[in-house]
């Protein structure tokens, strides 16, 4: 999709490589000579069989501005799948289960794959909201609890506190 | 140290496990298809890592591997949830009779 001349294809070898290889290591929690051959190797063979697949730093810009983006990320990641859980769990716990759904419309600035699938998926995991459909740049949100008013304003905040993010992370 | 890892480690436990409880209750009382995945997919991320946490304070040798299995929970959790529920509204699975706007149906009406 993002053509980056012939370096993209080789850059993204490479990355799944060292992605692979870390979960190699964190798995084994020992560093021989053995244990990195074989890992080694087989990264490499699925490395170069998936280079057009997806992984954690597929499309990701390795600048000091994106790693902070990166931990301000997951910072804000986590506090809102808390705060989704305890807004659910009270939804579920009130006798009446005030729900209100809605299918609602949201488009995202994002561009690259990875950066549009990390920000659905963090929309899936943030209070209320699952994503549905994803077509270009639109994205179909299911809201368990739509506010009834100024819908357009409330379905561009789904959306603008992960993206501002996930823009200098991936773009 | 021992011992106080060990308490936090079964707070996280039974804060995990909450959750969960949460989610199953959620998933009984909830209307529809999607509010059913909505509270399946939001309880079991935060309550199986909260477990994943106590896991690691309680046997801290472990924490690699646990923390290895909830970063491919993180990624992979919201993906099966987006599957079901577009799997689901492409079959036309039934609504909750609350939902007062679909614009993915509209558009999608449109279209054809």
């Amino acid at each position: 999709m993002i053509s980056k001349g012939i370096s993209g294809k080789g850059r993204n070898t490479a990355i799944m490589f060292a992605t692979l290889m870390l979960f190699w290591l964190m798995l084994n929690g020992k560093l021989e000579a053995d244990i990195l051959i074989v890992g080694a190797l087989v990264a490499l063979v699925i490395a170069v069989l998936y280079r057009d697949g997806l992984s954690f730093f597929t499309e990701f810009r390795f600048t000091p501005a994106a790693f902070i983006a990166g931990f301000g990320y997951y910072g804000y990641f986590f506090k809102e799948l808390f705060k989704s859980n305890i807004k659910l769990a009270a939804i579920v716990l009130s006798p009446s289960l005030p729900v209100k759904p809605a299918i609602v419309k949201v488009r995202t600035k994002l561009k690259t794959r990875m950066g549009r699938l990390m920000l659905a998926n963090s929309i899936t995991l943030t209070p209320g909201t699952l994503t549905v459909e994803m077509e270009g740049e639109w994205l179909y949100v299911h809201w368990v609890r739509m506010e009834a008013d100024a819908i357009e304003e409330a379905t561009a905040r789904i959306v603008s506190g992960f993206e501002s993010y996930l823009e200098v992370m991936y773009g | 140290m021992g011992l106080i890892l060990d308490i936090i480690g079964g707070l996280l436990l039974v804060g995990g496990a909450s959750f969960l409880l949460f989610g199953g209750l959620g998933l009984v009382r909830m209307p529809d298809i999607y509010n059913r995945i909505q509270a399946g997919a939001k309880t079991t991320t935060l309550g199986t890592l909260l477990t994943l946490a106590g896991a690691a304070c309680l046997q801290p040798a472990w924490g690699w591997k646990l923390l290895l299995i909830g970063v491919f929970l993180i990624f992979t959790n919201p993906v099966s949830a987006q599957v079901l529920a577009n799997t689901a509204h492409r079959r036309g699975a039934e609504k909750s009779p609350l939902t007062k706007i679909d614009r993915l149906a509209e558009d999608q009406e449109g279209k054809a």
